[in-house]
């Protein structure tokens, strides 16, 4: 199926769409979750390359997620979830496990003996580099654009600030600077893949939980770790915008998780805020000229 | 190991893509249990009973590896009847003298060698004499008593059998609240993952060491990679990971007060008169292996520092050596300073304020000085504690009265030197500098060698024999670059060795010289600088040769990866299975080969049996893989050379809740004990008042932080991950306590109060020992009062219990009690802790017995006379 020509929803190849021509393949990130550490080494080396400002001294108490969200100052975060795993069978005084995190404080479990297993679960979140990037289409100065690798990068000299793509974003993700108002996220290092490196958050990652490359490579890759995760039993793992044909033709970046996107904090199924916007200008047209037509009937329809 | 060596761990979770399995055992639960197949939470201390649990499950099934243990192991060795076994009696072994707290080692020994005298352990206490045998044995006779069936009751294997027949898998669950299917998981899974076919690894970390029977559980776990054949085969081994950079390096060519480079003991002036007394107490005329060779290795350490002063003549200036007169280790010397006994104080990228036990009294120890300096990269809690510390606080210093003066210098980063790293592997690699150092900032190597040369300037003219030492120093590295930065390559040079007439570099340890020809920095490192060629700059991608990737770096001894790799071939030399195969006889060719460098003669055949009376190299059979032993066997039972026992025993931490479940004996009668009025010991059963402390903490890191702060807490990337103190606390304990999460609590021991955020998770669980439930609480030790983000440290919260064989600290675990709010201050903080411990009944500067009431001594020699039955 073609895309719509004004590409704001469904597959495709993001760079072209966008008129590059000769572009190379389009990069991304696959962030296997099921062999992240929690160590946060992505964002550090995330803050010292792209000279990111500090985030806060503050505690959260969330697990040892004392970074909180990704922000215009964290753009990288390494999300920790702590939750029991569901007793084998269950059996009388245990209660239904959803997969949610618990609310504060923890303690749902039992003493000594009554423990139920447990786990922790860590994943290092990131811009998604959407394929339809709602920031970008909301944009009015160009600050946002479409690289060349297919992503999505905020000229900071640009940008003026508006917040547009603030409320644009499906995910979440831009932010603006409490400072100095501009929006800042996750550039996917356009200056090092341009120069033939490696993003530093995949760089410094000691596990590949963060894995860089042409995103084609990289679905394939992850639908074989899925695959072979299953084989081994953990049936939970699952693929996250991955798909080309989910709310935002697919993520540049997206991630293997272990457990439904929401125990994350990610939206289940995310859609692109622009889709609409052919059909809303549309049908404001057609009222426009439902008014005109109005008007200029009740103008000709006159008695003279 | 995630939490605290992420980036090693890289290799845990690619085995893990491969389909290992893995297990991970911690009081805590951490990132590294996020990750493991699966998680036993443990006692914090109790990990010999655990460990001891396997070596019954293996002996008690016959899982042993029987042809590996009989051919490489001392199982078949005959003891001495003199011998007397913890079981025998209350958990003590024969030969424990109740004056000396140690052990006669002489009811230890083989058969046939009762007069051996072992060593006077409590002067090896006193030492640290378990270092040395970091890469040898102790000195034993080669030609021991064997029984090749096992069977006769005195061979170690029986012995050993007997030993660990109590340590079922219902005591574990017992003593270490492991749940016996838990346990039997991971014996079942190590076990069947070892043999001809497989191997299985040993990784441990400071979680092991930091104990009063620290040395005894890495004994253990050698115990049973021995029985199951994983030493000196690829997959296996017991892996240290070291808590920097280059801690073995700093063993290696060490930092330490009793050792010299490559395991030479540091000597002491009532043992070691003499050169010759000093190096036949290396190497022993009758015992096997290549300690044979020491003198070789002793005359040219001291033909290095002193070069044409040393003569065979003078005994290569074997005077100019310092000697020890006893304990001079780190907690000895801070509890001299305390005493007004220690004028000067050198700190080089250390901060004991923060990162050693008994924080106060490093503290007060530091604040009693003439000098002390201090260099690192951040104004760290070491040198501003005089006016910064919580002692100003409480007004036990007094800033404008401390007498200390502090000189601060700023060091150079890894980046901004050049020089080499040896890891765990002993791989050494060398670094490029990458900047320059800011400032004034100088590398360690600049700041000594100028620190020699301007002292030597001083006493140039001096004639007093004690300035000889210094005088005589072959001083003489090339320098360059507007600081006079000494050369690193040079310094590599001379620790590899050369040849004193002509300079060639040596390229290996068999080519030093006894009588003066050869000049070595560190024997073990010879190789390394082979046809003048620095070897540990190489960088050969893995991806352009062989899987044992021999070009990468250089390992010592010899650039050999696998040591003792003799035993990943049968007695008769060929392989244990293909899927193993390392290194093997090559009969046609007459000599050993295979992948890494072979860990023994290499025209020694197989079948190579010694001649009457042979003595060093030439005493190891063709079957003696083991080659640094003195009876050329890994040793499952050591008949000396450990000061507290030929086997492990479990024995309580020194501060536990628990009644030792197994001995009479409550904790390692051997440990070392400071009665000095600064340190304290938690009462513990059968003792009254242990409930005052009814918690077990224990301390470790943050993987967001390292170590004692000063490089983390100082760097804003890194200071905001983890910003502040916090305590982790089961939901049990939250509630018993009446602490809210995010809130605050204080925690007392009988040394300090200290206050943190309280984390409430699941992470910690309480645990069910001997039908009570033990709940324990662990913290990071990371924060201090200097930095972006500061805190209360825990190590303050420690006293002064240490190993008997390598004097380090028990820091992994104490017990305390935990309130919530906030702590007191000012002299109100000191009301509270002299509450607890006069309701502990502590008295300063009396421990408790080291010996539990009532315990007997064991068997024969138990008067602290043994031999005489």
């Amino acid at each position: 199926m073609l895309p719509d020509p004004n590409s704001l929803y469904g597959p495709l190849d993001p760079a072209p769409e966008a008129g590059w021509t000769s572009a190379p393949p389009r990069m991304g990130f696959f962030t296997d979750t099921s062999v992240c550490i929690g160590c946060k080494a992505c964002e550090v080396a995330c803050k010292e390359w792209n000279d990111v400002p500090g985030s806060g001294l503050d505690l959260l108490g969330m697990s040892y997620d004392n970074t909180g969200a990704l922000t215009a100052n964290s753009w990288r975060h390494v999300a920790f979830v702590e939750q029991p795993v569901p007793a084998a069978g269950g059996g009388p005084g245990h209660t239904e496990f959803l997969g949610m995190p618990g609310s504060q404080p923890p303690g749902r479990t039992g003493g000594a003996d009554g423990r139920t297993d447990f786990r922790w679960l860590m994943m290092s979140d990131v811009c998604k580099h959407c394929t339809h990037a709602a920031c970008l289409d909301v944009c009015p100065t160009g600050s946002l654009f479409r690289t060349e690798f297919g992503t999505v990068v905020v000229q900071e000299d640009i940008c003026n600030g508006c917040g547009y793509c603030v409320s644009a974003c499906p995910y979440g993700v831009i932010d603006r600077r409490a400072d100095d108002g501009r929006a800042w996220k996750c550039t996917l290092c356009y200056d090092r893949i341009g120069a033939g490196m490696t993003p530093a958050c995949a760089q410094a990652c000691p596990t590949e939980s963060i894995q860089y490359g042409p995103v084609q490579e990289l679905r394939e890759r992850a639908a074989a770790r899925v695959a072979a995760l299953h084989e081994r039993g953990v049936t939970e793992a699952r693929l996250y915008g991955h798909d080309p044909t989910d709310g935002v033709g697919g993520d540049g970046a997206f991630f293997l998780l272990l457990d439904e996107p929401e125990v994350y904090g990610l939206p289940p199924d995310p859609v692109v805020t622009t889709r609409d916007l052919p059909r809303m200008w549309r049908r404001a047209g057609l009222a426009a000229l439902a008014m005109a037509a109005a008007a200029v009937a009740a103008f000709v329809g006159r008695p003279s | 190991m995630a939490e605290a060596h992420p980036v090693g761990f890289q290799w845990v979770v690619e085995a893990k893509r491969r389909g290992a399995k893995v297990f991970h055992v911690d009081p805590r639960f951490t990132r590294t249990s996020a990750l493991a197949d699966t998680y036993l939470p443990i006692r914090a201390g109790t990990d010999i009973a655990l460990l001891g649990g396997v070596v019954n499950y293996i002996l008690s099934n016959g899982l042993d590896f029987r042809e590996y243990v009989l051919a490489y192991t001392n199982a078949a060795t005959i003891v001495t009847e003199e011998f007397a076994d913890t079981e025998d009696g209350d958990g003590l072994f024969s030969g424990f003298d109740p004056d000396t707290a140690a052990y006669d080692q002489r009811s230890w020994q083989y058969e046939g060698h009762e007069g051996a005298a072992g060593e006077d352990t409590a002067r090896a206490r006193e030492t640290a004499a378990g270092l040395r045998h970091e890469s040898h044995g102790m000195p034993v006779p080669g030609r021991t008593l064997r029984d090749e069936t096992l069977r006769h009751p005195r061979c170690v294997y029986q012995i050993l059998k007997r030993h660990f027949a109590r340590y079922t898998p219902e005591m574990v669950e017992r003593v270490c609240g492991v749940p016996r299917e838990k346990f039997l998981e991971l014996a079942r899974a190590w076990t069947e993952n070892s043999g001809r076919e497989r191997t299985g690894v040993l990784i441990y970390s400071v979680g092991w060491t930091q104990h009063s029977v620290g040395v005894q559980y890495i004994r253990t776990g050698a115990i049973i990679q021995l029985l199951l054949g994983n030493m000196g085969r690829p997959g296996g081994g017991v892996l240290a990971l070291r808590g920097h950079a280059s801690i073995q390096g700093s063993t290696d060519i060490p930092t330490l007060f009793n050792l010299l480079p490559g395991y030479l003991p540091m000597p002491h002036h009532a043992d070691h008169p003499t050169f010759d007394d000093w190096v036949e107490s290396i190497r022993r005329p009758d015992q096997k292996g290549f300690w044979g060779n020491a003198r070789a290795y002793a005359a040219s350490l001291l033909k290095a520092y002193w070069g044409d002063a040393a003569t065979p003549d003078n005994d290569f200036c074997y005077g100019y050596l310092p000697r020890m007169t006893g304990d001079h280790g780190t907690y000895q010397q801070v509890l001299n300073m305390i005493d007004g006994k220690v004028r000067g104080y050198f700190l080089l990228g250390q901060n004991p304020a923060v990162g050693s036990a008994h924080g106060r009294a490093q503290r007060l120890g530091m604040a009693n000085l003439d000098w002390l300096v201090v260099r690192d990269l951040f104004l760290i809690e070491s040198a501003t504690f005089w006016r910064n510390g919580p002692e100003v606080a409480t007004g036990e210093i007094v800033p404008a009265e401390c007498r200390t003066e502090v000189f601060f210098l700023p060091a150079a980063s890894h980046v901004e030197k050049e020089g080499t790293f040896t890891q765990t592997q002993r791989l050494l690699q060398w670094r490029e500098k990458a900047v320059d150092p800011p400032g004034d900032a100088r590398s360690e190597l600049w700041f000594f060698y100028h620190l020699g040369r301007r002292l030597r300037e001083k006493l140039a003219s001096s004639g007093r024999p004690r300035d000889r030492a210094l005088l005589d120093l072959t001083w003489d590295y090339p320098t360059h670059g507007p600081h006079a930065e000494p050369s690193a390559e040079a310094v590599l040079r001379e620790i590899n060795g050369y040849e004193v007439a002509g300079g060639r570099p040596l390229s290996a340890f068999t080519e030093a010289r006894d009588d003066g020809t050869t000049a070595i920095g560190c024997w073990i490192y010879t190789g390394v600088y082979a046809d003048g060629v620095n070897q540990a700059a190489r960088r050969r991608s893995r991806h352009e040769q062989d899987w044992v990737a021999a070009e990468w770096g250089w390992a010592w001894p010899a650039n050999r990866r696998i040591l003792y790799n003799r035993a990943s071939a049968d007695p008769d030399g060929r392989p244990w299975s293909e899927r193993k195969k390392y290194v093997w006889w090559d009969a046609e060719a007459g000599e050993w080969t295979g992948y890494d460098v072979p860990d023994f003669e290499r025209t020694k055949p197989p079948s190579y049996r010694p001649p009457a009376g042979a003595s060093g190299p030439q005493a190891l059979a063709g079957d003696d893989a083991f080659i640094m032993q003195g009876d050329g066997k890994g040793w499952l039972y050591a008949p000396s050379g450990v000061v507290d026992g030929p086997l492990p025993t479990h024995y309580e931490p020194a501060e536990s809740p628990v009644r030792n479940p197994l001995y009479r004996q409550q904790a390692n009668p051997t440990r070392k004990v400071y009665a000095h009025p600064v340190n304290s010991v938690n009462p513990s059963p059968p003792q009254e008042h242990s409930e005052v402390f009814p918690y077990v903490f224990t301390v470790s890191r943050l993987t967001e932080h390292h170590t004692a702060g000063g490089m983390s807490r100082t760097v804003p990337p890194l200071a905001e991950l983890q910003p502040e103190m916090f305590v982790e606390v089961s939901p049990q304990l939250a509630a018993e306590r009446g602490l809210a999460h995010l809130g605050w609590a204080h925690l007392i021991s009988g040394r300090a109060v200290i206050e943190a955020k309280v984390l409430v998770t699941d992470r910690l669980t309480p645990l069910r020992v001997d039908g009570r439930v033990i709940h324990q609480v662990w913290l990071p030790y990371h924060f201090g009062f200097e930095g972006l983000v500061t805190g209360d440290s825990a190590n303050d919260l420690f006293g002064i219990t240490l190993d008997p064989n390598v004097l380090i600290q028990e820091s992994k675990v104490g017990t305390c009690d935990v309130r919530p709010g906030r702590r007191p201050t000012g002299p109100a903080l000191w009301d509270l802790v002299e509450d607890y411990r006069r309701r502990a009944g502590i008295v300063a500067g009396r421990p408790g017995p080291v010996l539990t009431p009532g315990v007997r001594p064991a068997g024969g020699g138990g008067d602290g006379r043994a031999g005489a039955s």
